[in-house]
């Protein structure tokens, strides 16, 4: 086959997945877009026409979306810090020589397998009900009343569900990077003189930087889209006390009906993500070459 | 005595490894554990930790009152239709993108690679208006479609790095020796890259069976996979902890297995090859 | 049946020209070496042969027929390749037998023809074996037999030797020239080693920045050097090039002397030096001379203990081997006047 045949044939190879991406991710988005400039309300068909950027307007001035934006940010900050702290001291301890350390490997990445639905009607029903979960157990036993997890700390609870699910991926993202760790180098440090702690500020955690990067932009993205976790467990309340933004833009599509508005937190929620995407192409860009 | 403090030190280890891993394990370890009580003993307090009866009443009952069989092969059709049919329109696009770059190759992966960082909630009100007025809603080719544009993005890179790894002297040499582009692509390609297409449907797998947003917007009852049929359980009338445990643990069984073979390939997959 | 011609050869990366203007013409059964620093386009012109890059401009003839644009699977050559691309996930059986299985080969005819090959280089006890299970020279004679079981018209070879060991590279030089011995057949050789294009080829073809400097026997080369690039490429240690007065007494913009054509002597000579380091090699040596300009001269010499750094000593280069070169770095023919 030519050279130019060739070409083409790999251009029509291509060609199934970029429409499929387009019709699938791009045209919706566009859609978005423009669906945020209208008046739409599926309960009320009759209001149509441009709306500017009253919807924007609407969104932007609900006392929900401040709430929301505030919840979104904490609720990924807080399993962030949660998750990359605790994943680096998981990845370090299970790198160390122990019996059975496949098996407890296998223990400690289960979590991530676990769909969201499952663990957090698991943690809300059988771990954190205040009058028969097993929080509340440990509790009595420690002389302390239980607590009302979801009634009281709703966000702290579901930060808790949501970095129960995300520890394994940090852990297993650092067991991967430490084990890719130079072991002349560490010995070469050893040689040097470097003690223990020397060696992990020094050799350990700058190598661990690109997979820190990794993994604080990937669960970004992921967590910046928790949905399900909510839709279970608090369903945004009480209140709006656990209302993040994609669940804020739900509630306004599918149970206001206001599509409108729901666009315009949709569009706000994509400018948010992109933000962090920016960083992360970048990052990814830079693997292409190397 | 010098022998000795390697051993101490690897005692400690794992000690402490251990019981880190059943601490994050414990609330799998229970759930499993719970779906073999009775719902009374469910909700003993204090807990009873070991079921007395090891009774499988709950798994019949769950299939019974809500045809949790139907569920779980929505699952299946979910994760494996939008596995098979995304591979087939994935395998090209990578092998395209890895042996036959252009200028513009570069743009496309970083373009595909931003349509998985795009929140799906973007996307959900046109969806759903499509869905709607498509009679799409609750049907499973829709959430099947659905499904398989999110996870595309990343099936392609997965597949693309993967080839990319395959030396290019192989693939000349292949050349050399007379192979068509398909014969190439049977005999030398798909063979040698067999670790990383197989890693790669797993993970879609995995993916398409735990999703969860999707799911839970577009399907009702008829289509709905485990994923969004496990959340009927959240609602607040009654306890049936033994019954949500024995619907949850099948659910989570198989895709545990998988995710357990599959662990190292899903680092890969899910950071974009970023660390292998 | 396997001549090879080069006609016009162009090649651009871009807007970088790798090659600008090959011409080459390469006889039926000839064993030609392409060699030349590393980045000087050798590589790439024998992939354009090969049919793995396409020329920006130019042709392309085997045996007269012009196969510029043709598959590589239509030019009838076989390539060996630097790290031997073999397949990992095939047997050295199947490995051998690919191009045939390729071609459409009947199964009872690819076994014979691969028992034949297998023979032929020592591999009938390995047929089974995954090339990872290997030596790298076992590795290597697996590339060789799937590059002659299709009984191409010219062999390409692109650095075959370089990831062996040093004794294996010996044993395995040895072995390429016996196989072109015994087939017969075109082969080009690509290499950075000038000791392995010494001992192997037939005609050499030195390349440097994308042009071909010359095109000769090895003899030839080391006799007449046309260029300055290729006096010095060849020969080991490398010629001694002297430019200045003692140049310009010899009516040329630089002189080369070979450091094996200088004779020395502790009280009388042609130019007086200080030796400034002694390399003792056993069988000779190797002694780096400042003479009183800047210029450094290099000669090899049989053992001597008189030969110490610090000491000052007289050389004297023997006239009839003395090259000369004008301001452009080219060859000026002629006999050398002497003074």
């Amino acid at each position: 086959m030519s050279g130019y045949r060739m070409k083409r044939a790999a251009r029509l190879a291509l060609a199934p997945s970029v429409a499929l991406l387009i019709v699938g991710m791009i045209v919706p988005l566009a859609t978005t877009l423009w669906l945020s400039f209208r008046y739409y309300n599926l309960m009320n068909p009759a209001l149509g026409g441009f709306a500017g950027l009253s919807n924007y307007e609407f969104f932007l001035t609900d006392p929900a979306f401040a709430q929301a934006i505030v919840n979104t940010i904490l609720l990924v900050g807080g399993v962030l810090a949660i998750t990359v702290a605790g994943g680096i001291l998981l990845g370090l301890l299970f790198d160390q020589p122990m019996w059975g350390r496949g098996m407890a490997r296998l223990l400690v990445i289960a979590p991530f397998f676990v769909m969201p639905t499952v663990s957090a009607l698991v943690w809300k029903n059988m771990l954190m009900h205040p009058g028969y979960g097993i929080f509340a157990w440990v509790a009595m036993k420690l002389g302390l009343s239980p607590v009302e997890w979801l009634s009281n700390h709703p966000l702290l609870s579901i930060i808790l569900i949501v970095a129960w699910q995300w520890l394994p991926f940090a852990t297993l993202i650092f067991l991967t990077a430490l084990q890719s760790l130079d072991h002349e180098q560490q010995e070469a440090a050893r040689m040097d003189g470097a003690g223990p702690l020397d060696r992990l500020v020094y050799i350990i955690l700058p190598h661990l930087g690109r997979a820190i990067t990794v993994v604080i932009l990937m669960e970004t993205i992921f967590i910046l889209a928790i949905f399900a976790e909510i839709f279970v467990t608090t369903s945004g309340g009480p209140g709006y006390a656990s209302t993040n933004l994609p669940y804020l833009i739900y509630v306004q599509a599918l149970m206001q009906f206001d599509v409108g508005a729901a666009s315009a937190g949709a569009i706000i929620a994509v400018v948010l993500a992109n933000i962090v995407a920016i960083f992360a192409i970048r990052l990814a860009g830079r693997n292409l070459t190397a | 005595m010098r022998s000795l403090r390697p051993t101490l030190f690897k005692a400690a280890m794992t000690f402490l490894g251990w019981a880190v891993a059943l601490l994050l394990f414990f609330p799998i370890l229970w759930t499993v554990l719970t779906s073999f009580k009775s719902e009374v003993e469910a909700i003993a307090f204090p807990p009873a930790f070991w079921p007395s009866g090891w009774t499988l009443e709950n798994y019949f009952e769950v299939q019974e009152r809500s045809e949790y069989f139907g569920h779980f092969l929505n699952s299946v059709a979910l994760s494996l239709g939008s596995t098979v049919i995304g591979m087939l329109i994935a395998i090209p696009a990578a092998w395209s993108m890895a042996f036959q770059p252009a200028a513009s190759t570069r743009h496309v992966l970083m373009w595909m690679l931003s349509t998985k960082m795009m929140p799906a909630v973007g996307a959900l009100v046109p969806v759903f208006l499509i869905f709607k007025s498509a009679g799409l809603l609750d049907t499973l080719p829709g959430i099947t479609l659905i499904v398989l544009v999110g996870n595309l993005p990343i099936m392609v890179w997965m597949l693309y790095t993967y080839f990319k790894e395959i030396p290019a002297d192989i693939l000349e040499a292949c050349r050399m020796d007379g192979a068509t582009v398909w014969k190439e692509l049977v005999h030398v390609l798909l063979p040698m890259s067999l670790p990383g297409v197989a890693s790669t449907m797993l993970l879609n797998i995995i993916l398409a069976w735990n999703e969860a947003f999707w799911t839970l917007s577009l399907t009702a009852v008829k289509a709905a996979p485990l994923s969004a049929f496990i959340a009927s359980y959240s609602s607040p009338q009654g306890l049936f902890w033994a019954k949500l445990s024995a619907a949850s643990t099948l659910a989570i069984v198989p895709i545990l297995i998988i995710g357990w073979i599959s662990q190292k390939q899903l680092v890969r997959g899910l950071t974009f090859g970023a660390v292998k | 049946m396997g001549s090879i011609k080069l006609d016009g050869l162009k090649k651009a990366f871009g807007s970088q020209t790798v090659i600008p203007d090959a011409n080459l013409e390469i006889a039926d059964g000839e064993f030609v070496v392409f060699v030349g620093p590393s980045g000087c386009g050798k590589s790439t012109l024998l992939r354009l042969i090969a049919g793995l890059e396409e020329p920006t401009d130019g042709r392309i003839l085997i045996d007269g027929r012009d196969v510029t644009h043709a598959a590589p699977a239509r030019r009838k050559l076989a390539m060996v390749f630097q790290s031997y691309a073999l397949y990992p996930h095939m047997s050295v059986y199947q490995n051998i037998a690919f191009p045939l299985k390729m071609a459409g080969e009947k199964a009872d005819v690819i076994r014979v023809r691969v028992q034949e090959v297998a023979t032929s280089l020592d591999l009938l006890p390995y047929l089974e074996r995954r090339p990872r299970a290997l030596s790298g020279g076992q590795r290597q004679r697996v590339a060789i037999g799937r590059a002659i079981i299709r009984q191409p018209a010219g062999f390409l070879f692109d650095e075959p030797l370089s990831n062996l060991d040093a004794a294996l590279r010996v044993s395995m030089r040895t072995e390429i020239s016996e196989l072109h011995r015994r087939l017969r057949s075109t082969m080009i050789y690509v290499t950075h080693d000038q000791v392995e294009a010494m001992t192997m080829a037939d005609r050499i073809a030195v390349m440097n920045a994308g042009r071909i400097e010359q095109f000769d026997t090895p003899l030839e080369l080391y006799r007449r050097p046309a260029n300055m690039f290729v006096a010095g490429f060849i020969g080991s240690p490398k010629m001694n090039f002297i430019e200045g007065a003692r140049a310009r007494e010899y009516d040329a913009r630089t002189i080369g002397i070979r450091p094996e054509a200088i004779d020395w002597s502790i009280d009388s000579g042609k130019w007086r030096g200080r030796v400034e380091r002694v390399e003792h090699l056993g069988a000779e040596t190797v002694v780096h001379l400042s003479l009183d300009t800047a210029d450094i001269l290099t000669f090899r010499t049989p053992l001597d203990e008189r030969l110490v750094a610090g000491r000052t000593i007289h050389v004297s280069p023997r006239e009839d081997s003395i090259y000369r070169f004008d301001g452009e770095g080219r060859a000026i023919p002629g006999p050398k006047r002497n003074p």
